[in-house]
């Protein structure tokens, strides 16, 4: 790296989103999205079911391709790139935490060899060392050292999801891709995985889009915060100012709990 | 004895023709599995309808076949594909390996090496080495494109965790010229190393999933592993109770309900090459009559 770059790699966001669009049809699933993403921000991004939040995170994600707009990620145009490059991403620098875990696990792969997946792919070829870390993630997740060798249908749902954070983490990834990681939980697991995620996050300085209909998981998560509706972004700014300060009506309605969402 | 009722090799030369350019192709990219048009045989897919449209595809009159299964050349299903081609090619078949110009053969190498100008042709049951990890066919296809392949050290990782040691016997994953994860049909692991620099030309034929792949003479095949549990051909630690060979690989086989069991060479005309010139193993010279 050169001074230059040095300098570019933190004056310039991790992430740049322009004028993104995705439609099914004639139906709008997302439409004109823009925003940039700093290394080490997490942004949460907020709205009623339907508003497009699912869409968004997997364009961006490139698990669907957008119609439209631009994505650069750490200046390289992710729409421009061939599949190998952007697979290639997507196992070292980018990590995708589903909303179920059975959607982001090898339910039939032992609690290690899901966590040794990514190091895999990547060319780790020393068992030993494999294991080492994966005994060291599932520490990090909070998942005893001797469930290593036992399947995920035989964890408890917070557990699994846990175990999907582990998976994801192991190779360092730079940018994480979040959707509704607490969602299907009880309160009480929620507000551990909840906790967990915090430190991870913080701990290892990760650049964080996570999606959520639960405003007091972006309260806990998020420095920005981007409201959806109807596909569009209606409004965005830090978490608090939102939060606090909602300008847009349909934002007053979602803070105020009077929409169900 | 020809049955004039068929074309030559029993498939017409229209068949032939395409599955020759799948072969070609094959050829032209070692280990990559190759679609083609597997056509309807006078037997069951269990019997190797794959190797067979292969091997019809690459016999000419002058030829010399051998046919072996789990490497005797008198099973049922050797003898029956042998005599397939003597009634429908008329070619002259023989058991002995270095006379042999064509071999199909299911689940074995032979031992004794291979030269040049000889083809080995396998019977392939399941062509996909990925397909327990991923059953999704696009998914597998799109794997192979990328050389995303990182689920095949998880299988391996799998066998390790759950059996302290790479528990795969059979079907031992390679990859090709540091290219493509191909699945070398069940032959035992024991065999993967002779996949490897061969002075023959391989070919696969999986006739139900209506694939075929190759190996071109010398070309590299590495076993898959892990550096701290390297590939390990393995055998029964035993010497052929015939032959007394200690470098073959062996079956065993019960020889009364007493729990009398005996290990014999599994390819049975290297056993026989080898009492022929005068090596006698532990049962070799008592029980001649046990001969597989
Ligand atoms: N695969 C799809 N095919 C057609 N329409 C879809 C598909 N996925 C989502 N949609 C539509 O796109 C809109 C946004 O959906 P989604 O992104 O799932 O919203 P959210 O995650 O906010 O609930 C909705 O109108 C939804 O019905
Ligand atoms: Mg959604």
């Amino acid at each position: 790296m050169t001074a230059m770059d040095r300098i570019a790699a933190v004056t310039r966001p991790l992430l740049q989103v322009d004028g993104l669009t995705k439609r099914y049809g004639a139906r709008i699933g997302c439409a004109d999205v823009t925003f940039d993403l700093w290394p080490g921000e997490v942004l949460g991004i907020v709205g009623e079911s339907g508003s497009g939040k699912s869409t968004l995170l997997s364009c961006l994600a490139g698990h669907q391709r957008a119609d439209l707009g631009r994505i650069l990620y750490d200046g390289r145009d992710v729409l421009a790139m061939g599949e190998t490059e952007r697979r290639g991403l997507g196992r070292t620098d980018w990590a995708f935490v589903h909303q179920n875990p059975r959607d982001g696990l090898r339910m039939g792969v032992t609690a290690g060899g899901n966590v040794g997946e990514r190091l895999m792919a990547v060319g780790a070829r020393h068992y030993g060392q494999i294991r080492d870390k994966a005994t060291d993630w599932l520490d990090r997740v909070e998942i005893a050292a001797d469930r290593i060798d036992d399947r995920p249908s035989a964890f408890s749902g917070g557990m699994q999801q846990r175990l999907q954070i582990a998976r994801n983490l192991v190779s360092s990834p730079r940018l994480v891709f979040m959707d509704e990681p607490t969602g299907g939980l009880d309160v009480s697991v929620q507000a551990r995985l909840l906790d967990l995620l915090r430190g991870l996050v913080r701990d290892l300085g990760l650049s964080v889009v996570i999606v959520t209909h639960d405003l007091a998981v972006v309260r806990l998560l998020a420095h920005r915060l981007m409201v959806m509706k109807s596909g569009r972004v209606v409004e965005q700014g830090l978490t608090d100012q939102v939060l606090d300060d909602p300008q847009h009506a349909y934002t007053q309605l979602l803070v105020s709990s009077v929409l169900q969402v | 004895m020809t049955d004039q009722a068929y074309n030559f090799a029993y498939l017409d030369e229209q068949t032939k023709r395409m599955i020759r350019r799948a072969l070609l192709k094959a050829i032209a990219v070692p280990g990559y599995q190759v679609p083609f048009a597997s056509r309807e045989m006078p037997m069951p897919y269990g019997w190797g309808t794959g190797g067979v449209q292969v091997t019809a595809a690459c016999l000419t009159p002058e030829d010399r076949l051998k046919v072996i299964d789990q490497g005797a050349d008198d099973t049922t299903n050797a003898v029956s594909i042998r005599k397939f081609f003597q009634r429908t090619a008329g070619v002259a078949t023989t058991e002995h390996t270095p006379d042999a110009t064509v071999i199909q053969t299911r689940h074995r190498i032979p031992e004794t090496a291979l030269k040049a100008g000889q083809i080995l042709v396998y019977q392939v049951p399941i062509p996909e080495p990925l397909r327990f990890l991923e059953p999704r066919e696009s998914e597998t296809r799109k794997m192979h494109e990328l050389e995303d392949y990182g689920l095949m050290h998880v299988k391996l990782y799998e066998d390790i965790a759950r059996h302290g040691t790479i528990a795969t016997a059979y079907a031992y994953p390679v990859k090709v010229e540091g290219r493509y994860v191909m699945d070398p049909s069940p032959i035992p692991k024991f065999d993967n190393p002779k996949l490897s620099g061969n002075a023959a030309i391989q070919l696969f034929g999986a006739g139900r999933e209506q694939r075929i792949y190759a190996l071109p003479p010398w070309t590299e095949a590495v076993s898959l592993d892990f550096d701290d549990h390297p590939f390990q051909p393995s055998k029964a630690p035993h010497d052929c109770d015939l032959c007394g060979a200690a470098d073959s690989y062996l079956d065993e086989l019960i020889t009364d309900d007493l729990g009398g069991r005996m290990f014999v060479c599994s390819d049975t005309d290297f056993c026989a090459g080898r009492r022929a010139a005068g090596h006698i193993g532990r049962l070799g010279a008592a029980e001649p009559e046990v001969v597989p």
